[in-house]
């Protein structure tokens, strides 16, 4: 009987089983997830990167004027106005365009009634603190003028390809001037081919010319930005893809396109781009982004990564640090600054060779390889500026990023925060803007609040009189040093439990960082009771002996 | 009491076997890989964690769409009819008779592979607990082509019945050794052979279902 059973019960299910076997077989290689797997064995490049090789595939600029030949070059200049002059009698309105721009006044409207942002108006950060409507002088070494903010622009500022001591020479020039010595006369000629060869030389502005002063914006090389220090003039790929010789060797003009001068970048309140479009979608966007060249999709098409570009900036993964190369500074005390050492003031050097106390200045601390910190950010910021009123109680954000996760132009973006403690109005509430440079300013005198009357008082704004200091911190948002593919983010640096790299973004729920407390605890009581209840059963069995008695 | 004879009777075909095997794999390898990805713990990295929940999670929903369509093909899903005749009973039986030694008051039979508490809980799981997770997993995993909806509540809905099938798991496999040695259910269900007392009788009721006409 039971043979039969079984024998018909075999003889029965030989079909199906090859049936069956051949249905899954079937399934496997029609399954979405087979289709991607037999996608990612075929290693395709990366949409992104395709994109991106195409956008700049005719990058070779060409022009029409060769600069060493023009007659008005060709000139003994004894000032660099009459050099501008030169320029502008071809170029008409090259100089009327750029003194319109933020680069020369330094002052952009803010949306604030009477504020002016930029650091020749009511702005404020952590570090010199103030450009004092220029009576600081000190600034003034990054105008891109001949002489300060009097005279003419100085186009070889961001055109000249050699960097030229104009100033030094125009003096000694002076100097010679008139004398008949022979000798001189011929050290006059040689000056006077050096100044033509340097204005001969001319180009459209390279990394050099930008980071004259955005490499060392703060007063040295790597204070301020981060990810913008000199190690960015000759790059590897391992430190900047796109800026190095052997990655796609961009000038800083190839995303931040120019219009009449006015170079895109980051304005204070106005978003660097409102709008992510790719260049498809409009050639002539005012700035370009990751995403004109890469697509809002970048990664491979099976890549789960793709799904992260409506909420993390490209950023976000693909800079893993900063200041990667040379050190950047993360905090800056002036509590400390007027000490001095036999009535002298002095600098005691760090790690990195870097200053790490100046009487001048304060306490400094230097990092590298600094991990950013990461918010919510639709292009725009948040400023105080000198006239607004603070909390002393609390940290100020001098500059923070705005954005919230509701809103679909915002991205979580990575950021250096540069902390520091500076002086305050105690009874304005407000922060102040002492006078640094100069025979009056805080470096020659050491005397904070009467740098603090002189430097508020060339921006109008009351002082009381009492001052005391407060910390504050300054965001800059990191975007240079995108390092290469294999170097990005791993996704355990933010999808994890602990020390997740997003601990403080909210509004998005991110697996393995995130969790339902309720849901998590009842899952475990559920589970640990169903454990120990079979425990419990199956105790009960052994002990009873499911009841046989033997 | 006396000595029982046992027979044994042919339950489940090839197909249910595999079926039930590879479904028992993909759910262990999702629940574990699931729970990284949850953050739970750390084994195998979250990316490779992701990579196998997000391909044996795809597998599992096509393969669960042909298994439906074989049960409803060949009638079989009537096996899992509700009903509460003798579900009590069972119940009574799992509490109390068990350690009594009293014999199963409803036995196994090709026409009534489950018991009334087995039909109500493998309905449960079948017709709730997995197409809630399959239909919030596969909007986690497509979440992007929805704008505007959510990941936080389906991430929670998807743990949450995580927990529970984790429980169903661990019952499940407790209640493989209540057959009549530790382990022939589960020979039961390897070769597809199970042993059964030979005095049992099947009612009218159990088989009426899946009764062919």
């Amino acid at each position: 009987m039971n043979k039969n059973i079984k024998r018909l019960g075999r003889a029965g299910q030989a079909k199906p089983v090859w049936f069956t076997a051949l249905l899954f077989v079937i399934l496997l290689f029609t399954s979405p997830a087979a289709a991607s797997v037999a996608a990612a064995a075929q290693e395709e490049e990366a949409l992104g990167m395709k994109l991106a090789k195409q956008a700049v595939r005719s990058d070779k600029h060409w022009t029409t004027v060769d600069h060493s030949k023009l007659d008005a070059l060709n000139q003994n200049f004894t000032s660099g106005d009459q050099i501008t002059q030169a320029c502008l009698s071809c170029h008409t309105d090259a100089a009327m365009q750029f003194e319109e721009t933020i680069h020369w006044t330094w002052e952009v409207p803010s949306e604030k009634e009477g504020i002016m942002n930029g650091k020749a108006g009511h702005a404020v950060n952590n570090f010199c603190i103030s450009g004092n409507a220029m009576e600081d002088k000190g600034c003034l070494s990054c105008h891109a003028g001949w002489d300060g903010t009097d005279g003419l622009v100085n186009c070889l500022s961001c055109h000249g390809k050699e960097k030229f001591p104009f100033k030094e020479t125009f003096a000694d020039l002076a100097a010679f001037a008139g004398d008949d010595d022979p000798d001189l006369q011929e050290i006059v000629e040689e000056l006077h081919a050096d100044i033509k060869t340097a204005v001969k030389n001319i180009t459209l502005p390279q990394r050099n010319n930008c980071g004259e002063c955005h490499f060392k914006g703060g007063g040295g090389d790597g204070v301020k930005h981060g990810d913008l220090d000199t190690s960015l003039a000759k790059p590897n790929r391992m430190l900047d893809v796109h800026m190095a010789a052997d990655g796609a060797d961009f000038s800083c003009t190839r995303c931040h396109t120019t219009v009449k001068h006015h170079i895109a970048g980051r304005l204070y309140t106005r978003p660097a781009s409102a709008e992510r479009k790719s260049l498809i979608q409009d050639d002539m966007a005012s700035k370009i982004t990751c995403e004109s060249c890469h697509s809002a999709t970048p990664h491979s098409t099976t890549a789960k990564m793709n799904d992260h570009t409506d909420k993390v900036a490209c950023q976000s993964c693909h800079i893993p640090e900063f200041a990667r190369v040379n050190p950047t500074k993360m905090w800056w005390d002036w509590t400390t600054a007027g000490k001095m050492k036999d009535g002298k003031p002095y600098e005691e050097k760090g790690e990195f060779g870097k200053p790490v106390y100046k009487s001048i200045k304060g306490d400094f601390i230097w990092a590298k390889n600094v991990v950013p910190q990461y918010f919510w950010y639709n292009g725009s910021f948040d400023n105080i500026g000198i006239k607004d009123e603070i909390d002393p109680q609390q940290i100020v954000e001098v500059s923070h990023p705005l954005g919230s996760p509701d809103d679909p132009n915002a991205r979580i973006h990575p950021f250096k925060i540069h902390r520091g403690k500076q002086p305050y109005d105690k009874i304005n509430k407000q922060l102040v803007a002492p006078l640094l440079s100069g025979p009056k300013g805080f470096w020659t005198t050491f005397d904070m609040d009467e740098a603090i009357t002189l430097g508020n008082q060339t921006l109008d704004v009351p002082y009381s009189g009492e001052f005391d200091y407060v910390e504050t911190t300054y965001a800059f948002p990191i975007t240079h040093m995108v390092a290469p593919a294999t170097r990005s983010l791993e996704c355990s640096a933010c999808h994890i439990r602990e020390n997740s790299r997003l601990a403080g973004i909210s509004g998005v729920y991110l697996p393995g960082k995130d969790k339902s407390d309720f849901v998590d605890t009842i899952g475990l009581i559920a589970v640990l009771g169903a454990l120990a209840g079979v425990m419990l059963h199956g105790l009960g069995r052994f002990f009873t002996r499911n009841g046989k008695e033997e | 009491m006396a000595r029982k004879h046992t027979k044994k009777i042919y339950l489940y075909t090839r197909f249910e076997r595999l079926w039930h095997w590879s479904q028992s794999l993909m759910i262990i390898l999702l629940i574990i890989t699931g729970f990284e990805v949850h953050g739970t713990y750390t084994l195998m990295g979250f990316e490779t964690a992701v990579n196998i929940h997000n391909f044996v999670g795809l597998f599992w929903l096509g393969s669960f769409a042909f298994f439906a369509f074989w049960l409803a093909i060949t009638g079989e899903w009537k096996q899992y009819i509700p009903t509460t005749r003798k579900l009590f009973d069972v119940i009574r039986y799992y509490m109390w008779g068990i350690f009594k030694g009293q014999a199963h008051p409803v036995q196994k039979s090709p026409g009534a592979k489950h018991n009334p508490l087995q039909r109500l809980a493998y309905l449960g799981i079948s017709a709730m607990l997995l197409p809630v997770q399959m239909v919030t997993g596969l909007l986690y995993y497509l979440y992007n082509s929805f704008p505007g909806m959510s990941l936080a509540p389906l991430a929670v809905i998807h743990t949450l019945v995580a927990f529970l099938l984790v429980n169903f798991l661990i019952i499940h496999v407790y209640m493989t050794t209540t057959g009549h040695s530790l382990f022939s259910h589960i020979s039961g269900m390897i070769t597809g052979w199970e042993e059964i007392y030979d005095t049992t009788r099947i009612e009218e009721w159990e088989t009426k279902a899946t009764k062919k006409a």
